[in-house]
Order: C-alpha cells, then sequence, then structure tokens
C-alpha cells in the first residue's frame, strides 16, 4: 500500500519558489493523471471597493475574459476549449482567484491566456455592458433564490453597516448599474499586480520547467496592490439581531444564524473549526443534523460552516425547514449552542471527530484542486509547508475544555444575527 | 486509465463485482449500485426509490441509526448515496487499509435494513422538505413540467424525488416491497478501486455478499412511450423576475447508435459538459453561446443528453436576459438547430469535441472516487466497457451521422417546449 504520510504535501515533495517581484509559486508533482490544475491568488477584492460601489471587484473579474491587448473574448475561449481546457476568473472578498485546468501538455498554452487576461485586460466597452447585463440578471435571479436571500438578510444584521463584510460582494442592481467602464480599469490598474500573489500547480509537470515557464509568464510584472488599513471591528452581537425576508410564491424557508467568527489565522481558529465539526458536521450534520433532521424532520439540511479566512468571516448556521417550523428550528439550534456551552463534549464523540478530521485528509488532497487550494491557504496564512504533517498532531491536542472555552467566547444562544427568506406569513 | 486494469466477476448469488487497482494514493473507494429507480415506480408509489435510499441510513440491527456516517466519519471517510431514474447508489471513500468497513456496511444494509414505522415517518417530512426546497426553484418546477408532458406513459413522467401527493400518502410497507423486490446481489454490481490487492478484496466481497441469497427481480417497466405525434408546450407562470426557455426532444437511449451523434451535437452547440455526466467546463465558442449569450438575449445556455436506459430527454434552455422575452430566446434557439439541420459541421467544431472528451476523460481519473463512479455508471448503462470505447465511438462519428440526428430528433413533432414565465405578484402570494 501506498505510504500514507508521504502521499500528503509537505516540504519534500513540494517545490517552492520565490520570485524577484514578490510571487510566490508552489508545485506539486502528480502523475496519477495526465491533467494540470493551475490556481493564481491575487490580493485584490471586495474589501478594497467602497460601499457605493459594491460588486466593482467582482465586475472587474468577471471582465478580464472579455478582452485583452492581443486576444478578443472569442479567441480566448476559442484557444481554451479547443483543448479541452477551462479557466475560470473570480473576484471574492480579500483575494482575486484565477483557475486552468487543461492536460498537463497544454499547461504552456493555459497558462499564455491567463498571464494575457490578468496582466493585459482591455475592457472593451461593448463586453463590459455584456457583463453587466450577465450580473444584472443573476442579481436577478439571487432575488428569487430563498437560501441566498437569507444570507444576505444575516451578513447586514451580523457586521455593522460601515464593515465590507456586510455589504454583497457581488453588489446590487443600483451599484452595478452605476458603475461605468472607467471605475473598472482604475480598479484594476490601482489594485491588481504581483505583490501577494501566490501561485500553485499541481498535475503531471516538472517543478524546475513550470518555474521557468511561470517566470517567463509574471516575472516581468510589477506593482499593484491596495493599502489595505485593516477592516473596521466586527464586534459580536449583544442580542438577537433579525431580518426577515418575505418572498411570495415560496414554499420554503431559508434561516441563516450566526456570528461573525475567527478569522483563518486567530489562535481560536482551530478549536473553533474543531467545534463547528461536532457542532454541525459530522455524519450527517453533526449534533444539528441529529436534532433538527434525524430526530425531529424539520429540514432536509441544517448544517454550520465556520468560513476563517483573512478577516471575521462568518460562523452559521443553514437550514431550510419549512415555514410553519422555522421557530421551532431557530429554537433547536439555540438548544445546541447551549449544550455545546455548558456541556464539555463527551470523550467518545470528541474522539470520533478528531479521527474523521485528520482522517479524511487524504481524501481532501486527491484531486489537484484539492492539493492547489491546500498549498494556496498554507502559503497564504503563513502555515509552512509541512503543516499538513503537523496538523493531525494540532487536532489531536485539542481538549474538551479548550472547545468549551472557545464556543463560549464565539457563540451565545441570546446574541446572534439571523437572516430568514420565505413566504410572506413568516414575515409577522 | 484504461480497461486492461479491470478484473470483473459474477458472484453465484448474480453480484456483479468489478475492481481496479490505483495505488498512487492510500485510499479506495467503495461503490455499490442497484438497478432501480424513479423508472421503476408507478403512480400512487413515486419517490419510493428515493425514500429506500434515506431508510438505508436509518439502521439495521447490526449498524443502528446514526451509526454508518458516525463509522465512516470517524474512520476518516466520505460517504453518500445517489438515487436517479435508473439507478441508486451507495459510496464511501476511505482510508485503504479502512475500506472493509464499506463492504461490511453494504452487505449489511442489502438485506437487513429495518424500516422502523417511526423512522419511516420522520424521514417523510424531511423528504418533503426536500421536496419543498426544490419546488422554491424555478428551474425545478419548469422540469417536472416538461417531463409530466412529454411522458404520458413511461414512468419517466415523475421526478425522481416523488409527487407530493405520493409523499404524503405511501406507506412504511410500500416502501419495504419496494426494497425486498429490488435489493438482491443479482440486481447490483460492486465496484471497487483503489489501493489495495485485487486478489484480497474479490475475496472479502465474496466473503461478505457470497451468503446473500439471490431473488426474483421484478421486470423492467414495459409501459413504453408512444411516438410522438406533434409538438407540446407548457407555460408556468411564477414569481420572481427572470423568465426561462426549454426547447426539449425525446433523446436516444445510451445504446442508441444515435447517442454519439447526439453527444457531438450537443457539443456544438451547447458544450461537452462532462461527456453528458455532469462536469463543468465553459462553453464560451458553441453555436449556443454565441447566438444568445454574446447576442444579448439571454445570460447562460445550457442542456445536452445524459447517458438513460430508456429514451429520456435532451434539447437546450436558457436563462432570459432581463429585456428579453422568452419568444425571442425560443426562436433564436430555434433558428440555430434549423442551422445545423441545413449545414454539416466543421473539422474544426469536430476536432473541439473530440478534444473537450479526452480531456474529460483525464480528469475523470484524478481521484478513485471518480473512477470507481464512472465504472459503476458505465455498468448500469451496459459494461464497464462502454465506457472505454467511448472515445473511439465518438471519434467514429460522421457530420453526416450529426446531421442526420438533428433532422430526425429536433423534428417540431418530437418537441417539447417549455417557458418559465415570472409574474406581478400581489403580496399576500398564491
Amino acid at each position: 500500500m501506498a505510504d500514507s504520510w508521504r502521499s500528503l504535501p509537505g516540504p519534500e515533495n513540494v517545490a517552492r519558489y520565490e520570485l524577484e517581484n514578490g510571487i510566490v509559486l508552489l508545485v506539486r508533482e502528480n502523475d496519477t493523471s495526465p491533467s494540470v490544475v493551475i490556481t493564481g491568488s491575487l490580493l485584490v477584492g471586495a474589501v478594497d471597493e467602497p460601499a457605493e460601489q459594491a460588486g466593482l471587484a467582482a465586475f472587474t473579474a468577471a471582465c478580464l475574459d472579455r478582452g485583452t491587448e492581443r486576444r478578443s473574448f472569442e479567441q480566448i475561449y476559442e484557444e481554451v476549449e479547443s483543448i479541452g481546457a477551462a479557466i475560470h476568473v473570480a473576484g471574492g472578498g480579500h483575494v482575486t482567484h484565477f483557475v486552468g485546468k487543461s492536460l498537463a501538455e497544454d499547461l504552456p498554452r493555459i497558462l499564455d491566456v491567463l498571464a494575457d487576461l490578468v496582466r493585459h485586460p482591455t475592457f472593451p466597452e461593448e463586453q463590459v455592458e455584456k457583463v453587466r447585463g450577465e450580473i444584472l440578471t443573476a442579481l436577478a435571479e439571487r432575488a428569487n433564490n430563498t437560501q441566498a436571500m437569507a444570507a444576505l438578510a444575516f451578513q447586514e444584521v451580523a457586521y455593522p453597516p460601515d464593515h465590507p463584510y456586510s455589504r454583497s460582494a457581488r453588489g446590487y442592481p443600483e451599484t452595478i448599474q452605476r458603475l461605468r467602464r472607467e471605475d473598472l480599469v482604475r480598479f484594476y490598474r490601482e489594485g491588481y499586480g504581483p505583490r501577494g500573489m501566490i501561485v500553485a500547480v499541481v498535475g503531471a509537470v516538472q517543478a524546475e520547467t513550470v518555474r521557468s515557464q511561470i517566470e517567463a509568464a509574471f516575472g516581468d510584472w510589477e506593482g499593484g496592490g491596495f493599502r489595505r488599513d485593516g477592516l473596521p471591528e466586527a464586534p459580536p452581537p449583544t442580542e438577537v439581531r433579525r431580518k426577515v425576508v418575505p418572498m411570495p410564491g415560496k414554499v420554503q424557508s431559508d434561516i441563516v444564524l450566526g456570528v461573525p467568527g475567527p478569522p483563518r489565522t486567530h489562535p481560536d481558529f482551530l478549536t473553533a473549526s474543531l467545534a463547528n465539526t461536532i457542532f454541525g458536521v459530522f455524519g450527517m450534520y453533526g449534533r444539528l443534523g441529529r436534532n433538527v433532521r434525524d430526530e425531529q424532520g424539520l429540514a432536509y439540511y441544517a448544517f454550520s460552516r465556520l468560513d476563517g479566512g483573512m478577516g471575521p468571516g462568518p460562523w452559521r448556521v443553514i437550514a431550510g425547514v419549512h415555514p410553519t417550523n422555522v421557530r421551532r428550528t431557530v429554537e433547536s439550534i439555540r438548544q445546541e449552542i447551549r449544550r455545546m456551552r455548558d456541556e464539555p463534549i463527551p470523550a467518545e464523540e470528541l474522539e470520533d471527530n478528531k479521527a474523521y478530521i485528520t482522517g479524511s485528509l487524504p481524501l481532501r488532497l486527491e484531486t489537484n484542486e484539492g492539493v492547489a487550494g491546500a498549498l494556496i491557504e498554507m502559503e497564504r496564512y503563513g502555515l509552512g509547508l509541512d503543516y499538513l504533517r503537523r496538523y493531525p498532531d494540532l487536532i489531536r491536542a485539542i481538549t474538551a475544555e479548550e472547545i468549551q472555552q472557545v464556543v463560549r467566547r464565539w457563540l451565545d444562544p441570546d446574541a446572534f444575527a439571523l437572516g430568514i427568506a420565505g413566504p410572506p406569513e413568516e414575515a409577522s | 486509465m484504461d480497461g486492461t486494469q479491470i478484473v470483473k466477476r459474477q458472484l453465484e448469488n448474480g453480484l456483479t463485482v468489478v475492481l481496479r487497482e490505483v495505488h498512487q494514493a492510500p485510499v479506495a473507494s467503495f461503490w455499490l449500485w442497484y438497478r432501480v429507480g424513479s423508472r421503476n415506480e408507478v403512480p400512487g408509489r413515486t419517490g419510493a426509490s428515493h425514500w429506500v435510499e434515506h431508510m438505508l441510513f436509518k439502521g439495521t440491527p447490526t449498524f443502528p441509526k446514526g451509526t454508518i456516517d458516525r463509522l465512516i466519519s470517524r474512520e476518516g471517510g466520505v460517504s453518500n448515496a445517489m438515487t436517479w431514474i435508473d439507478w441508486t447508489t451507495y459510496f464511501a471513500t476511505l482510508p485503504a487499509d479502512r475500506i472493509e468497513l464499506a463492504l461490511r456496511i453494504e452487505a449489511d444494509r442489502m438485506v437487513n435494513a429495518l424500516f422502523d414505522p417511526d423512522e419511516v415517518e420522520a424521514e417523510r417530512t424531511v423528504i418533503i422538505s426536500e421536496r419543498q426546497g426544490s419546488e422554491n426553484n424555478p428551474r425545478f418546477r419548469l422540469a417536472e413540467a416538461i417531463q409530466a408532458i412529454a411522458f404520458r406513459v413511461h414512468p419517466y413522467h415523475h421526478m425522481v424525488i416523488g409527487d407530493m401527493a405520493d409523499l404524503k400518502t405511501m406507506s412504511r410497507d410500500d416502501l419495504y416491497r419496494h426494497y425486498r423486490a429490488y435489493y438482491v446481489p443479482n440486481n447490483a454490481v460492486a465496484v471497487a478501486v483503489g489501493d489495495f490487492d485485487g486478489e484480497a478484496m474479490l475475496g472479502q466481497i465474496e466473503a461478505l455478499f457470497g451468503s446473500i441469497p439471490p431473488g426474483p427481480v421484478p421486470p423492467p417497466p414495459r409501459r413504453e412511450e408512444p411516438p410522438p405525434d406533434g409538438e407540446r408546450r407548457v407555460i408556468l407562470q411564477g414569481e420572481g423576475t427572470t423568465a426561462y426557455v426549454d426547447l426539449s426532444i425525446r433523446a436516444p437511449r445510451a445504446l442508441d447508435p444515435d447517442y454519439f451523434p447526439m453527444i457531438v451535437l450537443d457539443a456544438v452547440m451547447v458544450g461537452s459538459g462532462g461527456l453528458g455526466m455532469g462536469g463543468t467546463t465553459t462553453n464560451h465558442t458553441t453555436r449556443l453561446y454565441r447566438r444568445l449569450v454574446e447576442g444579448e438575449l439571454a445570460t447562460a445556455v445550457y442542456g445536452g443528453i445524459t447517458p438513460t436506459l430508456d429514451p429520456y430527454l435532451g434539447g437546450y434552455g436558457a436563462t432570459v436576459r432581463t429585456g428579453h422575452t422568452p419568444e425571442e430566446v425560443e426562436a433564436a434557439i430555434w433558428a440555430e438547430i434549423e442551422r445545423v439541420k441545413q449545414e454539416p459541421i466543421s473539422e474544426e467544431e469536430f476536432a473541439k469535441a473530440l478534444k473537450q472528451a479526452r480531456a474529460q476523460f483525464a480528469y475523470s481519473s484524478e481521484s478513485v472516487t471518480s473512477q470507481a463512479r464512472w465504472l459503476g455508471f458505465a455498468e448500469m448503462m451496459d459494461s464497464y466497457e462502454w465506457f472505454f470505447t467511448y472515445l473511439d465511438r465518438l471519434a467514429q462519428v460522421t457530420a453526416e451521422d450529426v446531421r442526420r440526428v438533428a433532422q430526425t430528433y429536433f423534428d417540431r413533432r418530437n418537441l417539447i417546449v417549455g417557458w418559465y414565465v415570472p409574474e406581478e405578484r400581489r403580496d399576500d402570494g398564491r
């Protein structure tokens, strides 16, 4: 059998290079299949945009593939799709990602296209209008989606109005309507650059070859990056803050309940992630799933998620229930929060959850995308290339007492943000 | 991966076993497939296959309720189950030295699931909630309406989740009978891919499954859909501000010689998707994208056939761009269909479809989970060879074949047109 320890990405099988302009490149060779994945992470995102321009970062990212100095939109995709490859660019909160996937033999072509659209986009006027129309239709679809509207309502009450996390990174119809091509061009010019950029390449390739390819594609890129002065405070809620979105014609309500959570680099993060697994992940949705789905039959889904990330991303529960069961479901969630705070996790349950988190590591790292994601995370948060090797011990060292303390610090059954979207009978 | 490394055996009780050793990572994936899905259901018991799948997590004497998820999770594994129109499948992917757990669970619940009446009732509300969550989505409602008018006779008439009327009334015994009828080794295929010794794996499977007696499997559905005799249309009205348009056709089944020309046609029109089996690539160079999305009538185009046992649905759909109408979008889709019926597709379009298929095959072999899924899926349609001869058969398609299937299947008599049209609503709802 393959050696489980050695198969994980680590210092001796991941090549790490620093380019002179600040780009960090990580390469993991993997010959399992003749394919390759390249992922780039740029330090530019929705946190860099003002409130009145919500959606600017995402709109800008969505226009990168719409035309460059060398290629039209049609040419970009003719080149990509004719070789069975896929590319994708997406603007997020703190970072903007690009991803390419192709047969290993086609990496140079995909890299050439990706570098072109990241470095030389031209934002053709008529393409900007096309993208605007697509975003507006997507926002109209969002307005008719209970899950998305509950999530949006949650954000608005979980974070102070001046916090970027209180806004939608995809924007709103009014802000998207207002943005001009010049806004996108300026945002691109000021925000995009190699500083803080991380690239991961995983697949049937050779590290040294990749290094020279990346050097050629990005080595002479300069500058970039907004100054970031840190985010405003996101204090924990001191009461229940509720926002309801009535949506006539729907048959089910969606609930998002939670708080601003610990950032990825916060000392509480790892313990909170174990607590979250116990709370709403393990098996079929952890304790929440057992209570809300298995025992009461209230919902098809009721789970929790801890975002982490570069800021205080949410720690939240997501559930879809019949409108008449909203109140009961919220009560059940509060009950499970109380239990996490009041009672130490029983030894066996704790061991099961630790075994799950550590044991499932190889599975999460089975695909090239999975490995590329892990490499970016290790680099972005300064965890070290040996992090996955240390990870099982870090998890095993967490005690029931520490979990209880962390839950008490972050979750409160009487103080949380609550977004609800669904049939209007619940709107009262 | 290629077909040479596959071991296929049949146990005496009729269980088909398909194995492939892969030693790149210390993981293994085990799948158990049953030839039962919503295709095998009659009115009054629609949704039974999917509900039975849920009940298989609700306990046996050996693995009481909740223990299956817990045992798999604490060994560091992931598991799930899926029900589709033609099949139901259960899988777990685990560290390779723990894969026996998945075998033990599947061998046990092939026979010993309890269907405790209280658990059946608790799950009834969960499944109703699952259905209501889908009903919140206009595209689910449109798909359901299209299936219902596309199939008057054949059981593809109803959705996998089942009709609400049946979810409210089906009894524990209805479900249990469905389970006992179809969950027998001679109606199942076991697939394992991963870091194990093939002989040892075969021995383990034999030891755990070999003593399960075979049973009489009900015959496949005999209610063949009569030939289409005219275009059918459905216009749904509902909430929201976005319209959707769908031009569906009754499509060839997976084993029909027309299946492969249809795959090429779909690739040219709307993109290769994942070989008609899910998976995502962009489709920005396809004919429908250029006409509809580049032409600013729609914001997305999608569609294509999926491999099925009986003739199911194919065709194309679009999300109508705000400010445009379903009429315009339908006319534009139809104009592209007319064009592909008249002129042969180009060499470049052909080459692109083939290269995309080749790349999709490479991507699909990245994980043992995905490999096992594909092998089992191919067994449900025919045999794992179906999967390995896929690229060759695609390469044999000619431009004339593509034009012929476009003409045959996109005849207006074979067309089912569906619109979802948002309507203004008063605030007091429906």
